[in-house]
């Protein structure tokens, strides 16, 4: 006998309770506090965590405020929030597509993002800086509108009478390198000061952002992570083949194309805000999937843990030499090996 | 017993290519059709047009009387479920959730695992036989296995109709046998109405009360297996020289092929 299912009903609502992968979301979400909370605290001038409560409750010393409020704070948020939509965009892709590839760094929507950006720094920049409407609303619109190119461009270019995962990685990697020599072409082009600004932003970095960067990614998840999870039931029905799908009512064309665009808008607002940090997007889902034990990638899961990577690897990038490096590094350097243990792995396990 | 599922004057094709060509069929309640007819003649193609899965050029599915396509894909999904060829699941997904994806059309975001979820796929694990397998992974199953795992899955979506599209490729001949017990099972005793494809003549003889002989893309024969399954229509459909005698197990009709060196004097 199978053990019954364990759920949460409540009028005509019901949900499954899996238990193993809330318990990942819980460990995540400690886990995520405690790193925010050593990121916050960590630095040229060190806190206490009971300073940094008393300036987020209020109070606290002058400049303790400025730290907290205008420096650690919202670079740590940015992290938090830019870490969480590309582990759920991923985690779309990755579900969707049903293969572990597909990623927005993959498919070339961060890269997309990345020239829509790197366009607003070249030409809007005034002496190597960006400020007010153009940080604010240009450059997350721009690297909407970037991504969005790659991925409608990634998404028509594969589509033959449906989709096919590995048709779409590399048609993602012919956009891929479409997107990366035009950010190259901006950066031959462009002002030597603007140049060098765009490079370190280009590997992804959280450096001096401020909170007109945490407003667009808050907004954006505010809106998409209960838009993904309303559509995440549908994804259970995607995870077959289209036949199938469509055998069990899912209108898969339509849910598709939605969760899809869900997942470009994700990447290209994280890109926007923080550069193309590598690898995110591409190991966090393959990481909650193996904690959660599940078959396709938990959505919940996939936001706390990619939280929980960037903000880590933020501090990791800013601590571990003496001068600051961009957190894209050590994303880069964590997550590269990570992935090709996990590829050898499956490819190990899988069978005959 | 009323037709429940009617192809009616119907046409279908991929590309510049017909496959179903002005094809009309009837499929009563309760009963089990079986579609036979050589590679590529166009049987998994009615069977995927019945399911709505392809689009009629000419012609329509009805769906107990009402145009299939005008009827909302999830509200055919809870009447009308199919088990397409040699369907794929992710790796590392248990049994009980392919079971519980069954489900799907009765689902909402917000009612996502209800009493009667819970209850419909336990029924089907258990009319199955594999409540003990709901914890193992898709993947790690034998071939029977895995496709009882789908029948299964089929089952918890709780419609009248299934469409079964070669349910038993790959099997051993035990495990066919299992699996066409089990779609008789659902037969006789669920009052199902099932329409599937089938490669052995004998079997389906065996397991259908009407079969449907395709040759492309047109009806040669159809009724009663003892009428359709004759030496006329395995020379004409098949291109098959062989004598049918009677199943001594079943009374049906069973074929057996002549081949060109085989005869006995």
């Amino acid at each position: 006998m199978i053990a019954p299912a364990k759920a949460l009903r409540v009028g005509r609502a019901s949900f499954r309770l899996r238990p193993r992968p809330m318990l990942v979301v819980a460990i995540g979400l400690a886990a995520l506090v405690a790193v925010m909370a050593l990121d916050i605290t960590t630095g040229d001038f060190p806190l206490t965590v009971s300073q940094v409560v008393d300036v987020l409750l209020g109070g606290g010393a002058r400049r303790d405020q400025f730290v907290v409020l205008e420096l650690r704070l919202p670079r740590t948020l940015t992290g938090l929030l830019v870490g969480g939509a590309l582990g759920l965009s991923g985690a779309i892709f990755q579900s969707i597509v049903r293969n572990p590839l597909a990623s927005p760094d993959l498919l070339g929507i961060t890269w997309g993002a990345g020239a829509g950006a790197v366009t607003v720094i070249t030409f809007a920049g005034s002496l190597g800086s960006i400020t007010g409407p153009y940080a604010e609303f240009g450059l997350p619109l721009a690297g909407l509108a970037g991504g969005l190119t790659a991925g409608l461009l990634v998404y028509a270019l594969a589509w033959r009478k449906g989709i096919e995962g590995f048709r779409m990685v590399l048609v993602g990697i012919g956009v891929t390198a479409v997107a990366g020599n035009f950010t190259q072409y901006l950066l031959t082009v462009g002002d030597v000061t603007d140049a060098a600004r765009a490079m370190v932003w280009i590997t992804g970095s959280l450096n001096g952002r401020g909170w007109e960067h945490v407003v667009p990614v808050a907004l954006a998840l505010v809106v998409l992570i209960p838009l993904a999870l309303v559509f995440g039931h549908v994804l259970g029905a995607l995870q077959f083949g289209d036949e199938t799908s469509k055998g069990l009512g899912v209108r898969v064309d339509l849910s598709r194309s939605m969760l899809i665009l869900v997942a470009i808008v994700l990447a290209s607002v994280a890109t926007a805000a923080a550069g193309p940090i590598a690898f995110v997007a591409l190991a966090t889902p393959q990481i909650a999937l193996r904690l959660a034990k599940t078959a396709t990638p938990p959505l919940f899961g996939s936001v706390v843990i990619g939280g929980v990577l960037v903000v880590l690897s933020d501090l990791v990038a800013r601590t571990i030499y003496r001068i600051e490096l961009p957190v894209g590094v050590v994303t880069a350097v964590l997550g590269a090996p990570y992935l090709m243990y996990l590829l050898v792995r499956s490819r190990r396990e899988a069978r005959i | 017993m009323s037709v429940r599922l009617q192809a009616a004057g119907l046409s279908v094709g991929y590309g510049e290519r017909t496959v179903v060509d002005r094809l009309d069929l009837d499929v009563v309640g309760g009963t089990v059709t079986a579609v036979i007819g050589p590679n590529g003649c166009g049987k998994s193609t009615l069977l995927r047009a019945l399911g709505r899965l392809l689009p009629a050029r000419h012609g329509a599915v009805l769906l107990d009387g009402k145009q299939i396509d005008k009827i909302p894909t999830r509200e055919v999904a809870k009447v009308l479920g199919l088990l397409p060829q040699a369907p794929q699941a992710p790796e590392g997904l248990t049994v009980a959730d392919l079971v519980a994806r069954g489900r799907h059309p009765h689902q909402a975001w917000y009612r996502q695992w209800s009493s009667d979820d819970e209850a419909a796929v336990a029924e089907a694990l258990r009319m199955t036989g594999i409540e003990d397998l709901a914890e193992r992974t898709v993947d790690e199953l034998s071939g029977g296995q895995r496709q009882r795992a789908w029948i299964s899955m089929a089952l918890a979506q709780g419609t009248d109709l299934l469409l079964l599209d070669e349910p038993t490729t790959y099997l051993d001949l035990a495990h066919q046998i299992d699996v066409l017990d089990l779609v008789q099972q659902l037969h006789t005793d669920m009052g199902r109405t099932v329409v599937m494809v089938l490669h052995d003549l004998n079997l389906a003889a065996r397991y259908a009360d009407q079969l449907v002989a395709m040759k492309a893309g047109k009806i040669v024969s159809l009724g009663a297996p003892a009428e359709v399954l004759t030496e006329q229509m395995l020379l004409e459909v098949f291109g098959l020289d062989a004598r049918v005698v009677e199943d001594p197990v079943s009374g049906t009709p069973l074929v057996v092929p002549v081949g060109s060196r085989h005869r006995i004097g």
